[in-house]
């Protein structure tokens, strides 16, 4: 007896196997659906082609992500141990660094070698984070809840489930059209899945 | 463990031919809903009463030993330890170098065999993770505290000091900061990224309550959806590729910290590889040293099965060797070299006052691991543990001989002495022991000991085209067989 007014999210269906979740996952793309997913416990070899899925753009921000990670350790170790960056009057001024002069290494840039391993360090170090917020940022997370958590099933796509879910938001979503078709590609237990709007 | 054989379907004209099949990473045919169950059961039952008969002198050793050793140094001053002689680095660095390297099979496993393909790092990877992360915990205790006056620790961090003085950038040491710092950070959020979907599984499996709700935030909302595991897998993917070429610097460059001085025995170009293949030897003993018996509590034996216990072996097999290699091309290049003090030092390693530790070594390092060359050792537990409590002995003494027995015989005879640890130190090690016991018996309460998608990954029913031989005739063992009926004809 709930009063709040109820919104579609779409439909869940759900399929007995991987391979079954696969050939559906071709015939759903094939269909043209838009926003939709499928859902498993393990990541499943090949699915982002047969859901017509492109590679994750994540490397993109990690490459420049770490060579932010380079820059950054070059520049703390020339600014603060060498004379490098006097040509830059304002900058070496605000540095105000005394360089260390000891181990028979100039102040020049011919001591960069010894800087090479933090500039490796702190390359995977801003890598390591721009991963970490970078993936989370791809797969839209964290959130602390969803409409399919509203489901009496979708708790066993993280136990032995394979679901598919079509949204309501999706151009080619229709409720008894959509049904028939998540049907006829072999899902069982379809649910329509609805959010609390407030 | 025979291989089990399986003969061929006749694809083409000729015999039928025995092909090798692939040994299981599972057995006995368990289903994905069996693994989550298995797993999840280890922290959502009653833990077992051995379980509090190990945690409850682990977290007293390590609260004894970390809190009470720390809290003598700190109120008393760094003079606590034994370093009060021309011996400056003891136990502590010994200690350090110790702990760091027990990290690295870790690493090893999550890193450098999911790049190789090694599927059977499933059943093992996050445990050995989450040793990794204790591991470190533990090492970083010593660098930390051994500086003396630890409340100006922060010198350390890349920050200028009243003076306007910066670290000295050019310095091993400062290099090791950021190499052990970087490889805390990047092994936590492995760890975590890993464990995210296995969190999942557990908030999704928890009745509604606290749990849940602890678990649902530290899950951050995972659903498993394909446009979630497409972008997870590929930060898998960059993790391991970034973890890789870090593990190998990570060691180099605490033996950098040594390599890089002019002291005899330690200025050595070969000490870079032979540290991290020591790191990697330690490291993969502490591993079988505990999940050996948590296999055996908490019957996993089908998930860790004999054949993970067996590649193992071999890993500690070579790496063992490939340290014996390195001790014995130390020796030689002493002699070679014709370097005079080069070659007192080492002299002084074996017949000088600690050459007790010298054979501890020798015997626990090199000779030990050789039994591995036997399949009856590789199979029979009780030898495995015997060999892998031998190594972190073992390694425990490289490191000692290493730092006390070349600063008990440096350049001048009047600097010569003999070091032993006090009671401080050896309460701050046995502490840190307790407490890594301690942390890695509260990782099997609370969180997935085995990462749980991953196994399930591994099955054979995981594969999309595993009841499908139309799409890909050449699959697995048809394609092996195919090959073969290709050589019989052209013979």
């Amino acid at each position: 007896m709930s009063t709040t007014r109820k919104r579609v999210y779409g439909y869940l269906a759900e399929f007995k196997s991987a391979s079954a979740l696969y050939k559906a996952a071709e015939k759903v793309r094939d269909a043209g659906f838009r926003k939709w997913d499928c859902y498993s416990p393990y990541p499943i070899h090949g699915l982002d082609k047969a859901m017509g899925m492109k590679r994750s753009i994540l490397p993109w921000f990690v490459f420049f992500g770490g060579t932010t990670g380079t820059a950054t350790a070059f520049v703390l170790a020339t600014l603060t141990q060498t004379h490098v960056w006097d040509f830059i009057p304002w900058l070496a001024k605000t540095a105000e660094s005394y360089p260390t002069v000891v181990q028979g290494k100039p102040t020049n840039i011919f001591t960069v070698p010894a800087f090479f391993p933090i500039m490796f360090e702190l390359t995977i170090l801003f890598s390591g984070f721009t991963v970490l917020f970078g993936v989370l940022a791809l797969m839209k997370l964290p959130r602390l809840n969803h409409p399919l958590f509203a489901s009496k099933q979708f708790h066993r796509a993280t136990d032995d489930g394979f679901f598919i879910a079509v949204e309501a938001r999706d151009a080619k979503f229709s409720p008894e059209g959509t049904r028939s078709f998540l049907e006829e590609i072999g899902g069982a237990s379809i649910e329509l899945v609805e959010e609390e709007d407030s | 463990m025979a291989h089990a054989t399986h003969t061929a379907d006749e694809t083409r004209q000729g015999p039928k031919l025995p092909v090798l099949e692939r040994e299981k990473l599972i057995l006995n045919n368990r289903s994905y809903h069996w693994i989550t169950e298995r797993i999840c059961g280890v922290l959502e039952n009653k833990q077992p009463a051995i379980w509090w008969m190990l945690f409850i002198p682990s977290a007293i050793i390590a609260l004894i030993g970390v809190l009470g050793g720390l809290s003598i140094l700190v109120s008393t001053g760094v003079g606590v330890w034994g370093m009060t002689n021309t011996v400056f680095w003891g136990w502590d660095i010994t200690n350090f170098v110790f702990w760091i390297g027990i990290g690295h099979a870790g690493t090893l496993i999550s890193a450098i065999l999911f790049l190789t393909r090694q599927n059977w790092r499933t059943s093992i990877n996050r445990a050995a993770e989450a040793m990794t992360i204790f591991a470190v915990c533990c090492a970083g205790i010593f660098p930390a505290f051994h500086v003396g006056r630890v409340w100006f620790a922060w010198f350390l961090a890349p920050i200028p000091n009243a003076n306007a003085i910066w670290q000295n950038f050019k310095s091993p040491l400062l290099w090791d900061v950021f190499a052990v710092s970087t490889y805390f950070t990047i092994s936590l959020i492995f760890w975590y990224l890993g464990m995210v979907p296995d969190l999942a599984t557990i908030r999704d499996r928890a009745k509604p309550g606290l749990r849940k709700l602890l678990y649902g935030i530290f899950a951050m909302g995972w659903r498993g959806g394909n446009r979630q595991w497409s972008h997870y897998e590929m930060a898998y993917l960059l993790l391991a590729a970034l973890s890789t070429p870090l593990v190998l610097s990570v060691h180099s460059v605490v033996s950098f910290d040594f390599a890089t001085s002019v002291v005899p025995g330690w200025h050595t170009t070969i000490f870079p590889p032979y540290f991290v293949a020591g790191a990697i030897f330690g490291g993969f003993a502490m591993v079988l040293t505990i999940m050996i018996p948590a296999r055996f509590i908490y019957g996993l034996q089908d998930m860790i099965t004999m054949k993970h216990i067996d590649n193992m072996a071999k890993i500690i097999l070579l790496t063992g060797t490939i340290v014996g290699y390195a001790y014995l091309m130390e020796l030689f290049v002493a002699f070679y070299s014709g370097a005079q003090y080069e070659a007192a030092a080492f002299k002084y390693r074996l017949v000088g006052p600690y050459w007790w530790a010298y054979v501890a070594m020798m015997s626990c390092n090199v000779l030990s691991p050789q039994v591995f060359w036997f399949k009856w050792c590789r199979e029979n537990l009780w030898v495995v543990m015997a060999v892998c409590m031998c190594v972190n002995v073992g390694m425990w003494f490289e490191r000692f001989v290493i730092i006390c027995t070349t600063l008990a015989r440096m350049f001048l005879p009047a600097d010569w002495g003999y070091y032993r640890a006090s009671p401080v130190e050896i309460m701050l090690f046995v502490g840190t022991i307790g407490m890594f016991l301690a942390l890695f018996l509260l990782f099997l309460r609370f969180l997935p000991c085995i990462n749980i998608a991953e196994v399930k990954w591994t099955l054979p029913e995981a594969d999309p085209h595993h009841d499908d031989h139309h799409d890909h005739p050449d699959h697995g063992v048809a394609k092996e067989a195919a090959y073969q009926h290709e050589l019989q004809a052209k013979a």
